[in-house]
């Protein structure tokens, strides 16, 4: 069973103001079957710890570990990090003009497994797991993220989740910018793969709306760059009552 | 409308619209105040020879380029032409005096003056009025280097007559090495609809400056494209003019140049005639030290044409370091009654995010690149239309990529 594994995180990222640290010090374990929420205000470094694990060069790790299943994350490259099992579903995923979508996930799915999916097979996979999200068949032929509405990236996003079998899923915000049928249908996604109990989920919020929809195991408070506060479900209830502003003042 | 559109010149002639006092040397160089007064002419002995500072020859390597400035005959011996047209395409030559000789060109440079003049006649594709082809018209001009000290010299002619209502596609691909200046002539009858493409596909050492005039009719289509792969030097001036209302302009072109190519296209839709549509795009890659493109778009909406619509785009993608790529659009306006006008330019380098974005995936670095690049050239790609010059050309940019990128793992 697969475990994520973060010790004493640092990272910074260079601004026009010089270096900024963004993390001080995270420690998290996530293991496959458990769902993680990581909720905290803006500008607490959420993104920041979803990016420095999948490997985004914008920012540096200067200090602590990040394992998956005892292999150095930090040490492999952006791809080589998908590869062993991590994914991250973006907040503001990117377009790539040019590039369908059939496409990219026949490329990203070879690369993952190592070889490429048998034709049939794949087809009717992905025919399926577009139904489920309610996509209409012709997505396929899209340029990735082009003209796509805010629900259809995310969409896109969970879609490419559930064709490549992570062991560790990241979802960035996932629920942000989306009307309540989108999001119960991308909450269903998550709660498909996470129902499998192979996966380990973390998933990053600002709100608790889509905690309604998700269950979380675990939620951890984060302010300022480091885990503050953790709990199971009910810390994230308790949130949604007082907001971010017990620990803002504790800070402070 | 003047009259050269409508005759062949019987003697050699100059023509200047709207032209006022300025001379055109290179000493006493004045910049044109518009498009509309460029020289053109059918005697080199009108266009001095450039310097290099002259506005439609400043990108370019001139000091490259003295032998193509001369009028020279081609070298027939070192040159292989062929021919392939379906049933119903007539093939011929034409020669000066002909209705049809000269009835859309006008050499705009000394290069095309100078090919006018060393080419003693043209070859003459027909297609009959309302004549819709199944298949396309392929010709290829292969120059052979042999053990000559410099590539052979070429001078083409090709008129390319497309009848009222007729449909056709002509590809025409320059391969092999050669001095080679060309002059193209589309004539795009009322209702007709051509799809002309010029793929240039020259070993390394070739030096080709060519002119293509194309004179659309009344509710005709035309679709140019340029392909532009190989040579050392490649010069593509595309002159679109209208005869008639109606007439839609498709320029559509994609380059890829290499460490010491220089690549240069030149378009101008000049529109006279009102209610016609012209839409220009044009997509490049480099890689390579000093590779270098030039890409220049001119639309000039003239005073009488009303209903006017176009757009141009370039977009040139830089994939190392050393490369080097021009980009200028200019739309000049004269009336406020067009349906629309805009022009768009940007050149840049690998989106990281967007190489992330694939990464992420677990896609490598190489495979990704390699995604990008394909796609940045699909949209064009896709619009050409002719399927075996798509997979060819598609083809031919893995291989350009994999000198930088490393050879396709898939």
């Amino acid at each position: 069973m697969a475990t994520l594994e973060i010790r004493d995180l640092h990272v910074t990222v260079d601004t026009e103001n010089g270096v900024k640290e963004i993390l001080r010090g995270v420690d998290l374990t996530v293991k496959a079957g458990e769902t993680h929420a990581i909720m905290g205000p803006n500008g607490s470094g959420k993104s920041t710890l979803a990016y420095s694990i999948a490997g985004h060069p914008k920012y540096t790790v200067t200090q602590g570990t990040v394992t998956l299943d005892g292999q150095d994350v930090l040490a492999m490259k952006v791809d080589q990090r998908a590869r062993a099992g991590i994914f991250l579903a973006m907040q503001y995923p990117i377009e790539v003009p040019g590039v369908t979508v059939s496409n990219f996930l026949r490329t990203a799915k070879t690369a993952i497994d190592g070889e490429a999916p048998k034709l049939r097979l794949w087809v009717k996979q992905m025919k399926a797991a577009m139904a489920e999200l309610r996509m209409d068949p012709d997505f396929a032929d899209r340029n990735v993220n082009e003209g796509f509405s805010g629900g259809e990236k995310k969409r896109h996003e969970i879609l490419q989740m559930e064709l490549l079998h992570p062991k560790m899923a990241i979802l960035d915000e996932t629920d942000s910018g989306l009307d309540v049928d989108a999001l119960k249908i991308v909450s269903e996604g998550v709660n498909r793969v996470a129902a499998g109990g192979e996966v380990g989920v973390l998933l990053i919020t600002h709100y608790t709306r889509i905690l309604r929809y998700i269950k979380p195991d675990f939620v951890h408070v984060f302010i300022d760059g480091r885990i503050v506060e953790e709990g199971g479900s009910e810390l994230a209830d308790r949130l949604e009552d007082e907001g971010y502003d017990r620990f803002l003042k504790v800070e402070a | 409308m003047t009259g050269a559109q409508e005759t062949a010149p019987q003697s050699p002639m100059t023509q200047r619209p709207g032209a006022k006092a300025h001379t055109d040397s290179g000493a006493a160089f004045v910049p044109d105040q518009s498009r509309a007064e460029r020289l053109t002419s059918y005697d080199v002995a009108d266009f001095p020879v450039p310097g290099g500072r002259e506005e439609d020859w400043r990108f370019t390597p001139v000091d490259r380029l003295a032998g193509l400035f001369q009028v020279e005959p081609t070298d027939e011996s070192r040159l292989t032409f062929e021919v392939s047209a379906p049933q119903g395409v007539e093939i011929g030559d034409a020669k000066a005096g002909d209705p049809v000789f000269g009835s859309v060109m006008r050499p705009a440079d000394r290069a095309s003056a100078a090919a006018w003049a060393g080419a003693e006649k043209a070859t003459l594709v027909t297609i009959p009025n309302e004549v819709e082809l199944s298949e396309s018209v392929r010709i290829t001009i292969t120059g052979d280097r042999g053990s000559g000290q410099r590539p052979p010299r070429v001078n083409g002619h090709l008129i390319v007559d497309v009848g009222r209502f007729a449909k056709a596609t002509v590809v025409l691909t320059h391969k092999g090495s050669a001095e080679c200046a060309t002059n193209v002539e589309l004539r795009v009858g009322d209702g007709a609809d051509l799809t002309f493409v010029t793929v240039q596909e020259w070993d390394d050492d070739a030096i080709h400056l060519a002119q293509n005039d194309a004179l659309v009719g009344r509710d005709a289509k035309l679709k140019h494209v340029t392909v532009t792969l190989g040579g050392e030097i490649v010069r593509v001036c595309t002159n679109v003019r209208y005869s008639g209302p109606g007439g839609y302009a498709n320029a559509i072109g994609v380059y890829f140049a290499d460490a010491g190519q220089h690549q240069e296209h030149r378009l101008f839709v000049d529109h006279e005639t009102p209610s016609c549509v012209s839409n220009v795009e044009y997509k490049g890659a480099l890689q390579g030290d000093s590779a270098h493109t030039v890409w220049i778009g001119d639309v000039l909406i003239r005073a009488t044409a009303e209903g006017t619509s176009t757009y141009e785009l370039n977009r040139n993608l830089i994939l190392t370091d050393g490369a080097r790529a021009d980009s200028v659009p200019n739309l000049e306006i004269e009336t406020g009654e067009i349906i629309g006008a805009g022009h768009a330019s940007a050149t840049g380098r690998f989106d990281d995010e967007q190489l992330f974005y694939l990464e992420s995936r677990g896609i490598p670095q190489d495979e990704a690149r390699r995604l990008v690049v394909r796609g940045f050239f699909a949209d064009i790609v896709n619009r050409i239309g002719v399927p075996e010059v798509q997979e060819h050309l598609m083809g031919a940019i893995d291989a350009e990529l994999s000198l930088s990128i490393g050879p396709a793992s898939v």
